[in-house]
């Protein structure tokens, strides 16, 4: 080409400079796992699940959800939702309302009959669920969804472990526990009600079972001896609430009633109480309101019902139709300690005794060989596996926290090994990422957004009847709170990064295809990774 | 002027409200830069800074205003970083017909330009002189008030990185008070730039009158993108001051440019407003206020402000004192946020 006076190169494009050479770290791509995904019991994956939410697509959501949880309507009831403890929402402004969320698209489900697929051609194999609480039938659903034939042993007239004779219908209506057990129950588990296992060798063998599935839960009470005239009537709790769940109202109680215990069970057997038709119902515990083991949300809901805490109190002794009481003190150490002064509870027509389960191991289990016991749980491995090879054990059954989601994550566990151990294959644990920290966000993105407050029931319904307090948000609500979550640690397509490339060295493929980095370009400058609004991007060193 | 598009206000766009892009919300309620196909009027392989907040903003503009006159822009730039690493002959990273003369001269070339579209008969090429803060508010002053004072139908983008950065970082008159350069050594009994110098070049635009000035940051986008699209719907001299941070002079981290610039607004330093004939018509509300010190803390050029003791606090007290009346003037700390 012929070039002008004094001009001796050809004009170009300032592309032929690799400017990326100047790099020393290089931004890539990440994906962290949100605090939420890493606390839920039952391994949700809150945020994938919320980023279909929020764009409206419930469908989606749902089948997220139910990947890992089968139970989204009562789990968005009744779990104590630890993830929303953890939510780095809270540090903007408040959680977000994940189980409110979790509960609309249960609800969705359920009203418009949505079912899911199974994953995987039929195996042939058989596998006996001990026990259709939600270990047992989480353990189920994941094992038809695998392939597998899954036959649960329930020894009560009907499914549902506790979440039926337990959890109180104003918490978790009996429309809805049907419903999502019905839907397991046509995906082709098959459910014998009435067969309390009795001896496990035997019903594997009636059955044809390849492996075996514990979950039959932890349904004595611990009680504690007192010394009583006789004028008081003593029951306890999970039996009353088992009554009530088949009487339900007609039951009697009295007008004065006393809970003896802290966790939620009591504050549950309370609150049931109330809605008999108890005038006064005292929950006394040991410790303070602060060391209660019940939840604060439950705690206030019954305060705000009427029900008085007399804590630092044991009972020493019935008499005369009344409780006496021992003050207690709470030591350095939280150990309540007795103080020797007393004071006399008049007029008490029943105590309710709510000090905790036990796993009734004097049941078959005495007589399933290799099966070992720590405290008064059944022993495994952190896969779930029992002493007795094919038998794998969950739920309340075994030492650990008791809660429906717990039990969800230990049925879906147990599942997966099951499946790999039918397949004569190892189940590894996929590995867990890095948690998304708060420090690693860019919250001035996140526009503030309270969070929506379920309608709750009048107070005055409430007392009188087992309707169901927490309402359900409508759909405007549900998807303005799913469009509260910042999506930590995965990208949620806001562009930021593509826009923020003073080197316009990123591409933007495409809606739901996300960003690739031009390195031939990048300097490294790391404007990307800070206005990423949810760290979905690290800095790592170029290895020079 | 709003930071964003009225539709993202409304409250189910909390996560994208701010973001460039939103994938809840339509293709036109994004910022031209989340689009697949923004014109990259400055592409890869210039010679900035990492992390140069000019490069950056010369996009969003240039981007913006290619989008709002269907790509018929032409570009006359000033000497500076701006001209010297994105053209280093005989490589280019301008993807738009793009003109340099000298340092001084932008508007009256810009002028000249415009008057041959006129003369061609080509009214749809639209004419945009640009140049950092030392060819606008020093050297090439006197053009642009001419410009201004002829009405010539030339938007004019001040990139204002504060001081002389190509050529080494001097004090240019729209160095802040205080403020480190090569020329205003952090010594002596007055260290760094000193108060009460220094032009105000938004507001001496308004007074000459001209249809149309803002102020925008890199730090807000929408807001940034939208004034320029406005100021292509006017005819007539316009002007357009954004700042820009610039990570060598002002001893900042190359990844904090945006926040940088977004503190500088915040605090009220920088404040964000437009006006017609002269007249202030809008002004964006600053979320979540911050003091000076928190903008100040995060560049080197401020660092001797930083060793505590009463002189250095009745300083930092000054600089709260001009911010102070930013926000009083054009009212940015309201409710509405
Ligand atoms: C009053 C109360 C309220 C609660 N509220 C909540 C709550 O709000 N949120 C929460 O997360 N958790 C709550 N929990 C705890 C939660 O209910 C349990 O952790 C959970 O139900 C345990 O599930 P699981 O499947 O292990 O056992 P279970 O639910 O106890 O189910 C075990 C099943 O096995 C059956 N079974 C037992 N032995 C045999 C046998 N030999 N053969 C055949 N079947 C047998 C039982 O009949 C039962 O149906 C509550 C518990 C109680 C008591
Ligand atoms: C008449 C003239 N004087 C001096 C210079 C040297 N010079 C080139 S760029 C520059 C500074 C530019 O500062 P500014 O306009 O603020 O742009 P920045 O580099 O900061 O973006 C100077 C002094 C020149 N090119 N022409
Ligand atoms: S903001 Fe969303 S992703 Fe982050 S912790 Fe909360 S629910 Fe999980
Ligand atoms: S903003 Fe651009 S140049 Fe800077 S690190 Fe990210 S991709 Fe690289
Ligand atoms: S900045 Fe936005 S688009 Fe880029 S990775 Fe982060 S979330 Fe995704
Ligand atoms: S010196 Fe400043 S303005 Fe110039 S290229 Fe570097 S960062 Fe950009
Ligand atoms: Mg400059």
């Amino acid at each position: 080409m012929e070039h002008p006076f004094a001009i001796t190169l050809d004009v170009g494009s300032s592309l032929a400079n690799r400017t990326g050479s100047w790099r020393t770290s290089r931004p890539v791509y990440v994906k962290h796992l949100p605090p939420c995904n890493d606390t839920c019991p039952a391994g949700e994956n809150i945020q994938a699940w919320l980023f279909r939410a929020e764009e409206g697509n419930y469908h989606l959501a749902w089948q997220e959800i139910m990947k890992n949880n089968p139970l989204p309507a009562i789990m968005g009831r009744a779990c104590y939702h630890t993830c929303e403890s953890v939510c780095n929402r809270a540090r903007v402004d408040e959680t977000v309302g994940i189980h409110a969320v979790e509960r609309f698209l249960g609800d969705m489900a359920i009203a418009n009959g949505w079912t899911v697929t199974i994953d995987k051609p039929v195996s042939g194999k058989k596998v006996l669920v001990v026990g259709s609480g939600p270990a047992g039938l989480s353990a189920a659903y994941h094992l038809t969804r695998l392939g597998h034939k899954a036959i649960i042993h329930e020894a009560a007239a009907q499914t549902g472990g506790l979440m039926r004779y337990g959890i109180p219908t104003y918490r978790l209506p009996r429309r809805v526990l049907d419903a999502e057990i019905a839907r397991i129950e046509a995906m082709g588990v098959e459910v014998r009600l009435n067969r309390r296992v009795e001896d496990l060798g035997a019903a594997m063998a009636e059955e044809g079972a390849d492996a075996v599935f514990l979950a039959s839960g932890a349904q004595n009470t611990r009680l504690v001896d007192f010394p009583t005239d006789g004028s008081v009537q003593v029951r306890d709790a999970i039996s009353l609430l088992r009554e009530i769940e088949d009487k339900r109202a007609q039951l009697d109680i009295g007008k004065r009633v006393a809970v003896y215990g802290g966790g939620n069970v009591a504050i549950d057997a309370a609150r049931s109480a109330i809605r008999l038709g108890a005038k006064e119902v005292i929950i006394v515990y040991r410790r303070t309101r602060a060391t209660m083991p019940a939840h604060d949300f439950e705690v206030v809901e019954a305060l705000e019902e009427g029900i008085e805490l007399r804590v630092l109190r044991t009972i020493e002794r019935i008499e005369n139709g009344g409780l006496v009481l021992e003050e207690r003190v709470l030591t350095d150490t939280n150990r309540s300690n007795p103080t020797g002064r007393f004071e006399y509870l008049e007029k008490v027509d029943t105590v309710v005794m709510a000090l905790g389960q036990l796993v009734d191991n004097n049941s078959f289990l005495k007589g399933v060989p290799g099966l070992e016991f720590v405290g008064d749980g059944v022993k495994v491995d952190n896969l779930l596996r029992s002493g007795r090879e094919g038998v794998w054990a969950g739920g309340d059954l075994i030492p650990a926290e008791r809660n429906l989601t717990l039990a969800v994550g230990h049925g879906k566990l147990a599942a997966r090994q099951i499946d790999a151990y039918l397949r004569g294959e190892t189940y590894v644990h996929p590995p867990r990422g890095k948690i998304a920290k708060f420090e690693k966000l860019n919250s001035w993105y996140y526009a503030d957004a309270p969070k929506t407050i379920q309608p709750a029931l009048s107070l005055i319904r409430r007392q009188s009847g087992f309707e169901e307090v927490l309402g359900n948000l409508d759909e405007s609500n549900a998807l303005y709170e799913a469009r509260r979550c910042m999506s930590c640690g995965n990208c949620f397509e806001c562009d930021n990064c593509y826009g923020a490339c003073p080197d316009n060295a990123i591409i933007k493929v495409g809606p739901g295809q996300g960003f690739e980095f031009k390195y031939d370009y990048c300097k490294g400058c790391g404007l990307c990774v800070t206005e990423c609004p949810c760290g979905a991007i690290d800095m790592v060193p170029e290895t020079i | 002027m709003e930071e964003m598009p009225r539709e993202q206000q409304v409250k189910f766009y909390q996560k994208g409200t701010y973001t460039v892009g939103n994938r809840l919300v339509n293709a036109k309620s994004r910022a031209v830069q989340s689009s697949i196909t923004r014109n990259n009027s400055l592409t890869s392989g210039h010679r900035a800074c990492q992390g140069c907040g000019e490069a950056l903003g010369a996009r969003y503009a240039i981007d913006a205003a290619m989008r709002a006159c269907n790509n018929r822009v032409m570009a006359v730039n000033a000497t500076g970083c701006l001209e010297v690493f994105t053209t280093p002959y005989p490589e280019t990273s301008w993807q738009i017909p793009w003109l340099h003369s000298l340092f001084g001269n932008a508007a009256a070339v810009a002028t000249g330009v415009a008057a041959a579209t006129r003369v061609k008969g080509k009214p749809e090429i639209r004419i945009i002189a640009q140049g950092g803060d030392g060819g606008t508010t020093d050297i090439g002053f006197g053009c642009l008030s001419g410009m201004f004072e002829r009405n010539d139908d030339v938007l004019y983008i001040c990139y204002d990185n504060e001081g002389y950065m190509n050529t080494g970082v001097q004090r240019s008159s729209a160095t802040p008070p205080t403020a480190r350069t090569a020329t205003t050594p952090a010594v002596g009994k007055e260290p760094g730039n000193v108060f009460g110098t220094g032009k105000n070049l938004p507001r001496i635009a308004m007074a000459h009158g001209i249809p149309y000035v803002a102020t925008a940051s890199v730090a807000a986008l929408h807001d940034l993108e939208a004034k320029v699209t406005k100021a292509m719907s006017f005819r007539g001299a316009r002007y357009i001051h954004i700042q820009v941070p610039c990570p060598l002079g002002w001893g900042s981290s190359p990844a904090s440019t945006i926040n940088v610039a977004r503190l500088s607004v915040k605090c009220g330093l920088f404040p964000l407003f437009e006006a017609e004939r002269g007249e202030v018509t809008s002004s964006v509300p600053i979320r979540n206020p911050i003091p000076v010190i928190d903008f100040l803390r995060t560049q080197r050029r401020f660092a001797h402000l930083m060793k505590g003791g009463e002189e250095n606090e009745r300083k930092i007290a000054k600089l709260q004192a001009i911010a102070d009346e930013n926000i009083r003037r054009y009212n940015l700390v309201r409710k509405e946020v």
